[in-house]
């Protein structure tokens, strides 16, 4: 038997399992998105139409489809630095020697991303609540007037952004955190001797050897937060007036509530489509900022 | 061995043909903790029946209904909202039972309230039995209302804005009632009080745009316009009991299950204060909405006789006031109101008054989307991005085209009719 037979032997029961419960279902779900899917062809196969592209063509002509996607942009406009950020900061915190307890903080700081996505969701709408939330007692001690978080539809989408921000920062700072481990001392040694600030040691050698870091991190977040889902579904349940209703969230309307699983496939491959174009002009960029 | 490997394959039908008594009796929400508390002594008078009780919850009921269906695991009997009754009747998973009716000594439907029966009626085929009814109507504080000069709730729409007027405070942050703007039962209720129904051409069109709807809609929205409401959600108003115990709402426009949550939540120096009323209408009292659940039997259910057993037993109007006491939900029969706590019950007597003029939504299975897109298109008004012509001629675009699908599917199904005979 050749090497490369016995591969495929062995690579043979993860591509059988990768191809029944992923790219089957992948495959009919395009196929799915070519029909009219619906409650009425559930009950009776002869009511399925082929309608090939034409859920697509009704999606792109829905404005609440474009709402979402805005919606979902702005959520990732916002959301991705402000989570990278958060992440980074963190972890340089952490990668400090002055930092004490660190394995703690550690723990502390990653506590949000295992704690279930509901129960923190419950816990931040009573601290946004408007009459009776901590975050608008604290405005009140500063004489802010209280504002309405997830009521008012321009406040609705920044709170959850930082809803999001404070549930996943920690794990892409675990990440980060072994990315500065990794940057040699004798790098910050050198500087310092040669008497660059702090800001410069980060600006030189911190950004720069955290970049590849970076663009994992970066890239993995921007998907994940494409797939805004939870958030809104648990604290707002898209309103108010629609607007906190992501593409997913519109996708779950249509395929799980409304069962029309014809458009909410096509909503899915809209995304695909989106997130894959997305990652293509990252890696892209990346790419260009290397030759330079 | 070769058995339990087939038995581990099929695994649910092995299970059902070892005992062969066994029913599946899905419930939906709080119902079934209460349920459960009855069925001992079904199962004592009925010893070759078990009965299996899987709650589930409100929220994810829907939709593990048709996914049930899609995966042809449907139990043998379920307790279903009347507005999903519809959908799961054009899917043709229910079983017809008006037979077994006509036979029953027990349920008798001329003791039912006649609209809430009519609910399980789709196309002339009855499809389920009236277990609990719900209908929205007001709980006031009379105290507010005779500090304010009222000594009765209001009867009209005129007479309940002057009230709203009288009782709203909004720099206090008072009001005089509370619609959260994401649940449209307060709107369809002052919708279906109009002679216009609310869709046209057998649930082909939406009607929104008839005067009937506006007229509603403009009563709506003007409870907001002019600050006798709040325009939150019922995310925003979170535990609207209190506020209702403080005074910040004197109306609060919702269903029977309240009743109890009030007599929980607020002291019992409190009591005395708040009371129920029918729903006022725009002339004089008005319907509200036909809402409850029924029992049904699915129609690939092996034990059919067994499911209609139980489904007799609790439709006895003994076990109906058990339940009510248990739980609070309102019988759906006349004979079950006349003992019992119910009888004597003043916050009870209000929904009992408004049973004999409720109205039940369309039935169509594609009324909740419809509903959902109606209150959105509301919203938008309240919001002030939208005017009460805008909103109707938007409301009629969403309803027809939501209903896209089941006119092709009439007009198709009218002309295969000649071809072959359905079902």
């Amino acid at each position: 038997m050749n090497p490369q037979r016995t591969a495929w032997l062995f690579l043979a029961p993860a591509l059988v399992v990768l191809g029944v419960f992923f790219l089957l279902p992948v495959l009919a779900a395009l196929a799915l998105s070519l029909t009219d899917y619906d409650l009425y062809a559930l009950a009776n196969i002869h009511n399925l139409r082929f309608v090939a592209l034409g859920n697509y063509w009704e999606l792109l002509h829905r404005p609440l489809f474009w709402a979402a996607l805005g919606h979902t942009v702005y959520f990732v406009a916002l959301g991705v630095p402000l989570s990278m950020g958060a992440s980074l900061g963190a972890a340089m915190l952490l990668n400090s020697p002055l930092a004490t307890a660190k394995p703690f903080f550690r723990t502390a700081l990653f506590a949000p991303v295992v704690t279930t996505v509901v129960a923190t969701a419950v816990i931040w709408r009573y601290l946004f609540n408007t009459k009776y939330g901590m975050a608008n007692y604290l405005l009140g001690l500063v004489d802010i007037h209280p504002v309405d978080w997830l009521g008012d539809p321009h406040w609705a989408m920044p709170t959850i952004i930082a809803f999001a921000v404070w549930k996943n920062f920690g794990y892409n700072m675990i990440i980060f955190l072994a990315g500065l481990q990794a940057i040699p001392p004798d790098l910050y040694e050198a500087a310092r001797i040669d008497g660059a600030s702090p800001w410069r040691q980060f600006r030189h050698i911190t950004l720069p050897m955290l970049k590849p870091t970076m663009l994992m991190v970066g890239i993995l977040t921007v998907s994940g937060y494409f797939q805004l889902f939870a958030e809104p579904y648990v604290m707002t349940e898209g309103g108010p007036l629609q607007s906190t209703v992501s593409v997913l969230y519109l996708m779950y309307d249509e395929g799980f509530k409304w069962w029309n699983l014809g458009s909410a496939s096509a909503v899915a491959f809209l995304l695909f489509v989106i997130m894959f174009a997305v990652t293509v002009l990252m890696l892209k960029l990346s790419q260009r900022g290397d030759q330079t | 061995m070769a058995s339990i490997v087939l038995c581990s394959a099929l695994l649910g039908s092995c299970k059902q043909a070892s005992d062969s008594h066994e029913l599946v009796f899905w419930t939906i929400g709080r119902e079934g903790e209460a349920v459960v508390k009855l069925l001992p002594a079904f199962e004592r008078a009925h010893p070759d029946i078990r009965v299996k009780v899987q709650q589930l919850p409100l929220t994810a009921a829907h939709q593990k209904l048709l996914t049930a269906f899609a995966g042809d695991s449907t139990p043998d009997l379920s307790q279903l909202g009347n507005t999903w009754l519809p959908e799961l009747a054009a899917l043709h998973a229910l079983e017809p039972l008006q037979v077994r009716v006509d036979h029953s000594s027990v349920i008798q439907p001329s003791d039912y309230f006649a609209s809430i029966w009519s609910t399980n009626v789709i196309e002339g085929t009855l499809y389920g039995v009236p277990w609990y009814v719900d209908t929205r109507l007001l709980f006031y504080r009379n105290d507010l209302l005779k500090a304010a000069g009222f000594d009765a709730p209001p009867r009209t729409w005129a007479e309940w804005r002057r009230m709203l007027g009288a009782l709203s405070d909004p720099s206090q942050h008072r009001y005089g009632v509370l619609l959260p703007t994401n649940e449209y039962e307060q709107l369809m209720s002052l919708g279906l009080q109009q002679d216009d129904p609310l869709l046209r051409d057998g649930g082909r069109y939406g009607n929104f745009e008839s005067a009937g709807f506006k007229r509603a809609l403009t009563f709506y929205v003007d409870t907001f316009r002019l600050q006798q409401a709040p325009a939150i959600t019922n995310v925003e108003a979170g535990n609207p009991w209190t506020e209702f115990g403080r005074g910040v709402y004197a109306f609060y426009l919702s269903g029977p299950w309240n009743i109890g949550e009030f007599r929980s939540r607020l002291p019992a120096l409190e009591q005395d204060d708040w009371s129920t009323a029918p729903l006022p209408g725009p002339s004089s009292p008005g319907v509200g909405v036909a809402g409850g659940s029924s029992l049904v039997i699915f129609r690939r259910s092996p034990h059919k006789e067994a499911a209609w057993k139980l489904i007799e037993y609790l439709s006895q109007p003994a076990v109906q006031q058990q339940f009510y006491d248990l739980l609070g939900d309102m019988p759906p029969r006349r004979s079950s109101w006349e003992g019992g706590a119910l009888r004597d019950d003043p916050k009870a007597r209000a929904f009992r008054e408004q049973l004999e003029q409720v109205k039940p939504a369309p039935a169509v299975p594609e009324w909740e989307r419809i509903a959902n897109e109606m209150q959105l298109v509301a919203a938008q008004v309240i919001a002030g991005r939208l005017t009460i012509d805008q909103a109707a001629v938007e409301m009629d675009h969403r309803a027809d085209a939501i209903l896209a699908k089941r006119r092709w599917v009439l007009d198709h199904a009218a002309a295969s009719h000649a071809k072959e005979p359905t079902r």
